[in-house]
């Protein structure tokens, strides 16, 4: 089947080959990161992890949303999904492979990357990350590429194909509650010391990863024969609007907790930055209400029906979601946990072009990836149809 | 027999499955007994061959430091543990602050107690200069998440770095609320003064921090900072024998420790004047 993304129209060769040469860019700035070490990028020694991290927390959401369109599916025998079920899968499998870039390309020493498996530590929640998310990458490539060679064959997928999907729902859950564990269990960190992280993740993945996966039917639409049908979108959207509004609600948790009980601990001093500023010090101010605005604004365009409904107004809904989610976890989340730092001083971080370039490229390798197995499935589609 | 592409395929995964749950179980199972061989393993890498025996590792032994805050003020603006701790350990003088790499330094106490501060201190002691360092927490957050076991607690209490394990995640970075690791952001070599041929000098991308002078205690010396105090200021000694000098002094001084809130249970204590 993969022969299948070797045959394309120039369009198609042409923006291919844009992420090509975007993924090179990348990788010449890795080089460069590996010859000189991280001190090319904006990191220091306050905030010691930045836009690599954030992105990596961001798309660990992404991957887990697949989940809700694989489990009304199969649980619920959702039909409307069917022709979707696996779009949501191969989306999580890029943005698992995405994941794991932004992780590499953290690391000061890539080299010795495998001495996590070879002195595995099951008190490291970052060991138990690295267990799960490959897991998951198997997991649905796996299950992804069988469901579509079935199709293509046009017989029933293998009845274990059934008992993988069944065990990649909870596995999905998984990936962003021990995501959020990362950061969740970190003494002195009292931003992100809150029993809430892993919920909240939760629930800005089922509305970032929806989201994105409404656009790319639209563009699947827009440039191929596959329809993902009506209903699928409408179903796709309501969950966008249920996730977004939780997360909402969550946020709104969080500042209660921290500024009515006052207590210090509970980061206040840490949403004071990110909102207000603290110290003179205010690089996310601007962020953070371009957040605060998007994400209302998703929030009333998906809940009143005739604007859920609308192409373009579904459209717009869904962009200002997922660029609202991903400043809120992509951005703010990470930086914001190392501010004010242990010695109550504010360090500010701002990335360096090269670190950005390196986000770029590693961006632009999961889009290639997505790029290709979605080529290969419309291929499949189009041809069965 | 003939080996079918089913059977070989059967085969082929059974053994990829014991390669891929062999070295998780391994890890659950070894445990205390893969602390002590790490243990071994760091003691053998710091002594060579004519090893002392040393009383670390045993368990009656729990190192721990005291700061006599009255004792430190007394000689203003004294680096001299600071500066012996560069020598020993060849710490880089990186003139970047944002990359700097930090054993022992000084914080204004505001800093180095938040919790301590209220409007009324007087102003001088909010300025006061305060000794920070590792605590060798009893309960070390840095271990706890480290995903290598590149940071870890030898029995004696000290906290650990193996500096060729460490991938550089920075994971104990986030997880330390003390501020107390560094990260070689660059080659750390062409900014140390003067390398000391008896420790090891790092390379750009690892983790390191204070070893309470683990070389030095391993071979019946006291820690470098220690020794070079002019005032006095700091005691180290062993916090499970009652008679030693800095139970003497936890007895007869009011202590304090940073954070102690956070379940880290800190060995540096600091005795207020």
């Amino acid at each position: 089947m993969l022969v299948k993304a070797l045959k394309g129209s120039p369009r198609y060769w042409s923006w291919m080959i844009s992420l090509l040469m975007l993924m090179g860019v990348g990788f010449i700035c890795y080089l460069w990161q590996l010859n000189q070490g991280l001190t090319i990028t904006g990191l220091n020694r306050d905030v010691s992890w930045g836009l690599y991290i954030g992105q990596f927390t961001f798309l660990v959401g992404v991957a887990a949303s697949a989940v809700m369109v694989v489990l009304p599916y199969y649980l619920h025998n959702v039909k409307a999904f069917g022709r979707i079920t696996i779009l949501g899968e191969f989306l999580a499998v890029s943005a698992i492979v995405m994941c794991l870039l932004f992780v590499i390309v953290d690391l000061g020493k890539p080299m010795r990357l495998f001495n996590v498996l070879l002195y595995p530590t099951p008190n490291s929640i970052l060991f138990w990350d690295m267990v799960v998310l490959n897991g998951y990458l198997l997991l649905n490539l796996i299950i992804g590429w069988n469901v579509l060679e079935a199709e293509y064959k046009e017989v029933s997928p293998p009845k274990w194909v059934k008992i993988l999907t069944y065990i990649s729902i909870p596995w999905a859950i998984s990936i962003h509650t021990v995501t959020a564990f990362l950061y969740a269990g970190l003494p002195g960190r009292h931003y992100w010391l809150t029993a809430l992280m892993a919920a909240r993740f939760l629930a800005s993945a089922f509305a970032s990863g929806p989201a994105l996966l409404i656009i790319l039917c639209f563009i699947l639409k827009k440039f191929s024969r596959f329809d993902p049908g009506k209903e699928a979108i409408e179903k796709l959207s309501a969950i966008v609007a249920y996730a977004m509004i939780i997360t909402a609600f969550f946020v709104g948790l969080e500042l209660f907790t921290a500024f009515y009980s006052q207590v210090p601990a509970h980061g206040t001093y840490t949403l004071m930055y990110l909102f207000a500023g603290l110290e003179g010090h205010g690089k996310l101010v601007p962020f953070m209400w371009v957040f605060v605005v998007l994400a209302a604004l998703a929030i009333v365009l998906l809940v009143i029906p005739g604007t859920r409904q609308k192409e373009s107004t579904l459209l717009l809904a869904c962009g200002a979601t997922f660029i609202s989610l991903w400043i809120e976890k992509g951005l703010a989340l990470v930086i914001a946990g190392f501010i004010p730092n242990p010695l109550e001083r504010v360090t500010e971080y701002a990335p360096t072009l090269p670190e950005a370039l390196i986000t770029l490229g590693v961006w632009a390798t999961g889009l290639f990836m997505l790029t290709i197995l979605y080529k290969i499935v419309i291929s499949v589609k189009e041809e069965i149809a | 027999m003939r080996t079918t592409r089913r059977d070989f395929l059967k085969i082929g995964g059974v053994c990829g499955l014991v390669f891929l749950v062999f070295p998780t179980v391994k890890g659950l199972a070894a445990g205390e007994g893969q602390e002590s061989l790490i243990r071994k393993l760091a003691m053998m890498g710091q002594e060579g061959s004519s090893s002392v025996p040393s009383r670390a590792g045993t368990r009656e032994i729990k190192w721990g430091l005291l700061v006599d805050m009255e004792k430190c003020w007394s000689r203003v603006d004294c680096v001299e543990c600071i500066l012996a701790c560069r020598r020993e350990h060849n710490i880089p003088d990186i003139p970047t602050p944002k990359e700097e790499i930090k054993w022992i330094w000084k914080e204004p106490f505001a800093n180095a107690f938040p919790e301590q501060e209220h409007e009324y201190l007087p102003e001088a002691l909010g300025e006061k200069p305060v000794v920070v360092l590792c605590n060798h927490c009893d309960n070390p957050a840095c271990v706890r998440v480290c995903p290598t076991k590149a940071t870890y607690k030898r029995a004696d209490g000290i906290v650990m770095m193996d500096y060729h394990r460490c991938i550089g995640c920075r994971y104990c970075m986030a997880a330390c609320p003390y501020g107390a690791r560094s990260f070689n952001f660059r080659d750390p070599r062409p900014f140390i003064k003067e390398t000391n041929p008896s420790f090891p000098t790092r390379e750009k991308g690892v983790v390191e921090k204070c070893n309470l002078c683990v070389e030095r205690i391993d071979a019946g010396l006291r820690p470098a900072c220690v020794e070079a105090c002019p005032a006095g200021a700091l005691i180290f000694g062993n916090l499970e024998d009652p008679d030693s000098e800095i139970r003497e002094k936890l007895r007869s001084f009011l202590t304090i420790q940073r954070k102690s809130e956070l379940g880290t249970r800190p060995k540096v204590y600091y005795a207020l004047p």
